[in-house]
C-alpha cells in the first residue's frame, strides 16, 4: 500500500477536513475537554454551603485554595486508599493473566473457523450489563455466606474484566510463529521451559495491553465494591463517588479526581512503552 | 498547439524532488509514454496531472487553458489505475455507466454507449458480474472501457500491464495499441519497463529522480540516447570509457583504455583529450573465430569469457587482449554459421565506423 | 498448526468459560424460579416477568432508555463516522487523541468531569438531555474506531477513481464510500445503542433525581433487596444484548477478525 503522504486534490479547498472533523471535534471539545478542565479548576475551589462549589472570582478576587489537596494529604488513610486500590487492582490484573492466559492459548491454538466462535463465546458475557454481571455474584454468593468479603470484591472486579485480558492476549499469541516451540523443542528444551523461556516473553505485549485495558478501569470502579464489599470506602473510585454525591465536597472529589487521572496516565505511559519496546520480538508471521 | 502541456513542474515530499522542472509537450493522438525506474517521478506526474496531487511549481494546460485549480471531476481526463479500482458493489455495467451517470446522461444513451464501450473491448459478455468474478485481464478491460466511455480528451495509464503474466501482458499490449489507434484518444503511459514502452509508444520521455532525460521516438531513444542513463536503461548498451583523438566533420577517433583506437559517427563541438562513454548495443558487435572474415577497421582481439544461451540469441562476453570487456549478441539459428563459440576460444571483436554513439561526460 | 493443545489446558479453558457464563445462567434459571429467594429451584413460573411488566417505575425506567439509546446510536454514529472518516483520510494528530481518550480513561472520571460541567457551568438541571450528551460522548470513539479500521480497508484507489470518472467530492462520498462503509455504519449503530442502554457508571452521576434508566432502576433495586424480579429484568436485558451483538456481527463479519 502507497505511503500516506500529504496530498491534496486540485481545487480541494484547506476548509474540507474541518467540515468532517469540526462537528466530532467540538462537541467533545465542549463535553470532554471542557469539563476536563472544570475538574482541574474545581479542585482548587471552595465547597459551597449546600453542595457544590462556590465561585472562584468575587469582586474581582480569586477564591482559590489548596485546602482540598492539604486535606488529602493530611491524612494518612487517603494516601491508604489509594495504596490499597493499586493493590487490589494489580491483584485482579494478576488474576485476570492466569485465568485468561490458558483460555487465550486453546483459543489462538484452535482451527481458524472455530476461533471466531470461541472468540465470540468470550466477548459475549462482557457484552451484558455491568449490574447484572455483579448482581450474579451476589446471588452465587449470597448462599455461601462469601457476600461482604474481600474474596466477593475480588471475584466480582476478575469475572467483570476477564474479557479484556483475553481478548489482547489471544491477538498476540495467535501471532506467534509455530516453529519457534518446534525449533526449542528440538534444541532440547521442555514443556515448561519453552514457556518460560518463549512463550511468555513473547506475549509480553500481549500482557501489558491486557493489563492496561484491566488495571486502570479498576482503579476508578465504585458498583463493585460497594455491592459486593458492603462497605463503601474501600478503593478511590468508592471515596469519589461519596464525595461528589453524598458529602457534597466537590473541590475533594475533584482532587481525588486529579489524583486518579494522574495515576491512570502515568500506568497508560509505562504500558506503552512496555509493548512498544517489545513489540518488534513477537516472531510474527509475515 | 500541443493538448497536454506540462511546464516546469515541481513537487517535493518530505524535502527531496520528486519531480524536478520537467516540462514536456503532448500532441492530440499520442501515445506518449513516461519511462523510468521505481521513484523517478513519472507516477507522481501523471497524478497531478489527474488532479489528485498539486505541483508545487509550475503549471499544466489543456489545450492552452491552466488546470491548477480544476478539480479532478472537472477535468476531461481519465485514469487506469494500477489495482484497476473497479468499485466492487457494483456490475460490470455499473462501472462503466458510472462516468455518465456523473454526465447525468438519459438512461438510454447510457445503455448504448455502455453496450459500445463493452464491444471496443472485447467484454460484451458480462454486464451483470461483479469485479470480483473477473480475471485480471477482464478486469483491466473493464478499467479501460468505464475510462473510455465517458470519450476523454486524454487517457492516463498507471502502469496497467503490470499486475499480468507474461503471455497476457502481450495480448494486452496488442489490444492497447489497437485501442488507442482505433479511438484516436491522446494515451499517457506510465511504465518502468523499456519493452513495453518501446513497443507501445510513439514517442517516450524517460526520466530519472525527478528530471526528463530524454523525449524522442522510440528508434530514435534506442539508436541515440542522450547520455549513460538513457543508454543504458533502454536496452543493453556496452558503456566504453574513452578519450577524444581526433574530431572531424567526418571522422571521430576515439580511444579506450584496453582496447585501443577506433573510429565512431562524427558529433560536433568536440575536443581532443576529452573524456566520455561510447554506447555500442551488444547486437551490433560481430565475434567471429575468423579474423580474415572481418573487413572493418573497428577490430580487436580477444578471447571469449561467458557465452549466455537465450534461445533465439547468445549473449558472448569478450575480453579483449587489454583486458576490457565487451558484450556482444548474436543470432543462433543463421545457416552457415559455425559451430556456437565457447569460453576460451580465441576471437575477433568489430563493429562498423557508424555503429554506436559517443556520449559527453 | 501442530502445536495443539493438551488435556489440561482444554480442561483449564473449559473452566474459564464455565467461570464466565455459570453466574449469568444462574440469573436466567432462577428468573424463572417460583420463589422469593434465590436458593434453591421450587418450580417454573413466569410470575416474576409479569410482575416486571406490571412495575411502573421498570416500565418508565426502560422506556427512557430506550429513548435515550436511540437518540444516542443516531447521534454518535453520525459524529463517529465523521471523526473516523477524518482520522484515516487526513493526518491530524489531536484528533485521535481527543476522540479516543473518552473510550480509554476510567469512566467515574468522565462521569464526575460532566457532573461538574453540567451543575457548575452551565447550571442545568441533570435529566435526559445531560444522559445524552454523556452516551454520546464516549459512544463517539467506539463509532470512530469501527469505522476508521473500514475506510483504512478501502483501496483508495477507488474515491480517486470516482473523482477521476466525474463525481463531485459528495457524489464520490455518497456513490463509492458511503455503500462501502455501510457495514461498519451499522455495527457501531448497534454498538453505540448497546452501550447507552447498558451504562451504570456515568450515567449514574449525570443523571440528577428525576429520570431513571434500566441500569439505575436496577441498582436500586439490588441495594433494596435481591428479588427475582432483578432475575428478570437482568435476563431480558441480555437477551437484548445477546441479539444486538448478533444483528451486528452478520452486518459486519469480519470486524471482529480486524479489531
Amino acid at each position: 500500500m502507497a505511503e500516506r503522504r500529504e496530498e491534496r486534490f486540485a481545487g480541494e479547498s484547506r476548509w474540507t477536513r474541518w467540515l468532517v472533523a469540526g462537528p466530532p471535534a467540538a462537541f467533545l471539545l465542549l463535553f470532554f475537554a471542557v469539563p476536563a478542565l472544570i475538574v482541574v479548576l474545581a479542585s482548587f475551589r471552595e465547597p459551597g454551603e449546600f453542595g457544590g462549589l462556590e465561585p472562584w472570582l468575587e469582586a474581582g478576587h480569586l477564591r482559590l485554595t489548596l485546602d482540598a489537596y492539604r486535606f488529602l494529604a493530611s491524612d494518612w488513610i487517603y494516601a491508604e486508599i489509594f495504596a490499597r486500590s493499586l493493590l487490589v487492582a494489580g491483584l485482579c490484573t494478576m488474576l485476570c493473566v492466569v485465568l485468561a492466559y490458558p483460555l487465550a492459548w486453546v483459543i489462538a491454538r484452535s482451527p481458524r473457523r472455530r476461533r471466531d466462535l470461541m472468540i465470540l463465546l468470550v466477548v459475549l458475557p462482557f457484552a451484558s450489563n455491568l449490574l447484572v454481571r455483579v448482581y450474579a455474584w451476589i446471588i452465587l454468593l449470597g448462599p455461601a455466606g462469601l457476600l461482604y468479603t474481600p474474596f466477593a470484591v475480588v471475584a466480582g472486579l476478575v469475572y467483570v474484566h476477564l474479557p479484556f485480558m483475553v481478548l489482547p492476549l489471544y491477538a498476540n499469541l495467535e501471532m506467534h510463529d509455530p516453529a519457534l516451540l518446534e525449533a526449542a523443542r528440538n534444541l532440547g528444551a521442555g514443556p515448561w521451559t519453552r514457556f518460560r523461556r518463549v512463550t511468555f516473553p513473547l506475549s509480553l505485549p500481549g500482557i501489558y495491553a491486557g493489563s492496561a485495558l484491566v488495571f486502570i478501569p479498576i482503579l476508578g470502579m465504585f458498583a463493585i465494591p460497594e455491592l459486593l464489599g458492603g462497605t463503601g470506602d474501600i478503593l478511590v473510585g468508592n471515596l469519589i463517588k461519596e464525595a461528589f454525591l453524598d458529602n457534597r465536597d466537590w473541590p475533594l472529589g475533584a482532587a481525588l479526581s486529579i489524583g486518579l487521572t494522574v495515576a491512570v496516565l502515568a500506568l497508560a505511559a509505562l504500558a506503552a512503552r512496555g509493548a512498544r519496546r517489545r513489540a518488534p520480538a513477537t516472531g510474527a508471521l509475515p | 498547439m500541443p493538448l497536454l502541456e506540462i511546464r516546469d513542474v515541481s513537487r517535493r515530499f518530505d524535502g527531496s524532488a520528486a519531480v524536478d522542472r520537467v516540462s514536456l509537450s503532448i500532441e492530440a493522438g499520442e501515445f506518449f509514454t513516461l519511462l523510468g525506474p521505481s521513484g523517478c517521478g513519472k507516477t507522481t506526474l501523471l497524478r497531478m496531472v489527474a488532479g489528485f496531487d498539486r505541483p508545487d511549481s509550475g503549471t499544466l494546460l489543456l489545450d492552452g487553458a491552466p488546470l491548477e485549480d480544476v478539480p479532478p471531476e472537472k477535468r476531461p481526463i481519465r485514469m487506469v489505475f494500477q489495482s484497476y479500482a473497479l468499485f466492487p458493489h457494483m456490475t460490470v455495467e455499473g462501472n462503466v455507466a458510472f462516468p455518465l451517470e456523473m454526465e447525468r446522461r438519459p438512461r438510454a444513451e447510457i445503455r448504448s454507449r455502455v453496450a459500445q464501450a463493452l464491444e471496443l473491448v472485447h467484454l460484451a459478455d458480462r454486464p451483470g458480474h461483479y469485479p470480483d468474478q473477473l480475471s485480471g485481464g477482464q478486469k483491466q478491460r473493464v478499467a479501460l472501457a468505464r475510462a473510455l466511455v465517458g470519450r476523454p480528451r486524454v487517457l492516463l495509464l498507471d502502469e496497467p500491464l503490470a499486475a499480468l503474466d507474461a503471455k497476457l501482458r502481450e495480448q494486452m499490449q496488442v489490444e492497447l495499441i489497437r485501442l488507442q489507434r482505433e479511438v484516436g484518444v491522446t494515451f499517457v503511459f506510465v511504465t518502468h519497463s523499456q519493452d513495453e514502452a518501446l513497443a507501445l509508444s510513439h514517442r517516450i520521455a524517460v526520466m530519472n529522480a525527478g528530471r526528463v532525460e530524454q523525449v524522442d521516438r522510440p528508434e530514435r531513444l534506442y539508436a541515440a540516447p542522450a547520455n549513460r542513463f538513457v543508454a543504458g536503461f533502454v536496452g543493453k548498451t556496452n558503456l566504453i570509457e574513452v578519450e577524444v583523438q581526433r574530431a572531424g566533420p567526418a571522422q571521430l577517433a576515439l580511444r579506450a583504455a584496453g582496447m585501443g583506437e577506433f573510429i565512431a559517427a562524427p558529433v560536433a563541438g568536440l575536443e581532443p583529450g576529452e573524456r566520455g562513454a561510447f554506447a555500442l548495443r551488444p547486437e551490433l558487435v560481430r565475434v567471429t573465430p575468423h579474423p580474415e572474415s572481418v573487413e572493418l577497421h573497428n577490430r580487436f582481439p580477444g578471447r571469449v569469457r561467458e557465452a549466455i544461451y537465450l534461445g533465439d540469441v547468445t549473449l558472448y562476453t569478450v575480453e579483449t587482449e587489454g583486458g576490457l570487456a565487451l558484450e556482444a549478441m548474436l543470432p543462433n539459428a543463421t545457416p552457415g554459421r559455425a559451430a556456437l563459440l565457447h569460453p576460451g576460444d580465441a576471437v575477433v571483436v568489430a563493429w562498423r565506423h557508424d555503429a554506436g554513439v559517443y556520449l559527453r561526460g | 498448526m501442530s502445536a495443539r493443545a493438551g488435556p489440561a489446558l482444554w480442561a483449564a479453558a473449559l473452566a474459564a468459560y464455565g467461570f464466565l457464563y455459570l453466574p449469568l445462567a444462574v440469573v436466567v434459571i432462577f428468573s424463572f424460579n417460583d420463589s422469593a429467594l434465590n436458593a434453591g429451584w421450587v418450580g417454573f413460573t413466569t410470575s416474576w416477568y409479569a410482575k416486571l411488566l406490571r412495575d411502573g417505575d421498570m416500565l418508565r425506567a426502560a422506556g427512557n432508555s430506550l429513548a435515550i439509546a436511540t437518540a444516542s446510536a443516531a447521534i454518535s454514529t453520525v459524529l463517529g463516522a465523521m471523526a473516523g472518516i477524518a482520522m484515516q483520510r487526513w493526518r491530524m494528530p489531536w484528533l485521535p487523541a481527543l476522540v479516543m481518550t473518552p473510550v480509554a480513561m476510567p469512566e467515574i472520571l468522565l462521569g464526575v468531569s460532566l457532573l461538574l460541567f453540567f451543575r457548575q457551568v452551565l447550571d442545568l438541571t441533570l435529566g435526559f438531555f445531560s444522559i445524552l450528551a454523556a452516551h454520546v460522548t464516549f459512544s463517539i470513539g467506539f463509532v470512530a474506531l469501527i469505522v476508521r479500521v473500514r475506510v483504512a480497508g478501502l483501496d483508495p484507489a477507488l474515491l480517486e477513481a470516482a473523482r477521476d470518472l466525474g463525481a463531485t467530492p459528495w457524489k464520490a462520498f455518497g456513490r463509492v464510500m458511503l455503500p462501502l462503509i455501510a457495514p461498519a455504519l451499522v455495527a457501531g449503530l448497534l454498538l453505540a445503542f448497546t452501550l447507552s442502554i447498558d451504562d451504570f457508571v456515568i450515567t449514574f452521576f449525570v443523571a440528577g433525581v428525576g429520570v431513571k434508566t434500566l441500569p439505575l432502576q436496577i441498582y436500586s433495586m439490588i441495594k433494596v433487596a435481591v428479588t427475582p424480579e432483578v432475575n428478570a429484568v437482568s435476563t431480558l436485558l441480555m437477551a437484548l444484548n445477546l441479539g444486538v451483538v448478533l444483528a451486528a456481527l452478520r452486518a459486519a463479519p469480519d470486524l471482529l477478525r480486524r479489531l
